[in-house]
């Protein structure tokens, strides 16, 4: 019968993590006009995961509901970030196995080097 | 409470024991429907990581060409859309359908919004030739391929803005079947899905929104 018990979220709540929603998104927006190098996109991408956590957890009841979900969301997550890790792994390092051929894609792109020759 | 569980629910199929049992189920489906989801884009995420990685100042050079007015306008469009979904299932897990039905016309609203903004975001960069591959004709950006970055724009913003017009199609679908009186606070699991779904749609525009608009 416990199971039978439906989690009703107060609306202040939704309100709550709504705002603070808000807040984050002028937050990351603030930051990314000061240069910061490489850790723009860290601070983007944490920001930009808080907030993907608390759509997950609260909007979409994640953190009521049977963890179940929880751990097919997770699995989700999970093999995005081996799929996403391992490419870069192979993108960034791959030039100090050998000399790395990072040419721009010619076919169809000459366009961009040589406007006059863009005609076919 | 209990005698809706030993009770026949109209709404509850015969392979299912009990009311309970099928909500469950048909939440664990969705939730591995969004997974797929998730790896979908994940794709594009990669493609993504890959192109920046090989040009990060000509993305950078591209992402002027963004609008971060229209971009923010469009994050917070979504955000609010996101709550009055919420807002629109609470209601009803509280039986109040008039209320169900203002959140889910809201919702559609902000939907809409959103798709108006990115239209004139796109016919903007139409007008100016900054498409994907070789329709690509602008020559202001700085870096070499820049249409490269157009292209990862067009193919994310493009899977994501049909997916917003899906989503307004299961809204509009969830709020004919609240008019009709299809729910109540002992079932609304298509609400709940469509809630899901358009929850996921948020959440996949939160990341997409920093890496091509705000390339610091």
């Amino acid at each position: 019968m416990e199971n039978k018990h439906i989690h009703i979220t107060p609306v202040k709540t939704y309100i709550a993590i709504a705002l603070i929603l808000l807040v984050l998104t002028v937050i990351t927006v603030a930051v990314s006009f000061i240069p910061l190098g490489a850790f723009n996109i860290s601070v983007a991408l944490a920001i930009a995961s808080v907030k993907a956590l608390l759509v997950a957890f609260f909007f979409m009841h994640l953190f009521y509901d049977n963890k179940l979900y929880l751990v097919i969301f997770g699995m989700g997550l999970l093999f995005l970030t081996i799929f996403l890790t391992l490419t870069m792994f192979d993108t960034t390092t791959r030039g100090a196995i050998y000399e790395e051929k990072n040419n721009p894609i010619k076919q169809e792109a000459t366009m961009y080097d040589n406007p006059d020759t863009s005609s076919k | 409470m209990t005698q809706a569980s030993t009770a026949h629910p109209e709404h509850l199929q015969h392979h299912f024991a009990d009311a309970e049992q099928q909500r469950e189920s048909a939440k664990m489906g969705m939730w591995v429907f969004l997974l797929t989801e998730i790896l979908l884009f994940g794709g594009l995420f990669v493609a993504y990581g890959i192109f920046r990685a090989w040009y990060p100042d000509m993305f950078y050079n591209a992402h002027k060409f963004l609008d971060v007015r229209l971009g923010t306008i469009n994050t917070i469009v979504l955000i609010t859309s996101s709550l009055t979904m919420a807002l629109a299932i609470r209601s009803m897990q509280e039986n109040k359908k008039g209320q169900t039905i203002i959140h889910l016309i809201l919702t559609l609203m902000f939907a809409l919004a959103f798709l108006v903004i990115k239209y004139f975001e796109y016919s903007h960069k139409i007008e100016m030739g900054q498409l994907p591959g070789k329709l690509y004709t602008f020559t202001g950006v700085e870096g070499s391929n820049p249409h490269i970055f157009f292209s990862v724009y067009f193919a994310m913003t493009g899977l994501h803005g049909i997916h917003v017009l899906l989503g307004m199609v299961t809204i509009i679908w969830v709020l004919r079947r609240t008019i009709k009186n299809n729910f109540s606070s002992e079932y609304y699991t298509p609400l709940e899905m469509t809630g899901l779904y358009w929850h996921l749609v948020d959440m996949i525009w939160i990341f997409l929104f920093p890496l091509l608009y705000l390339i610091g």
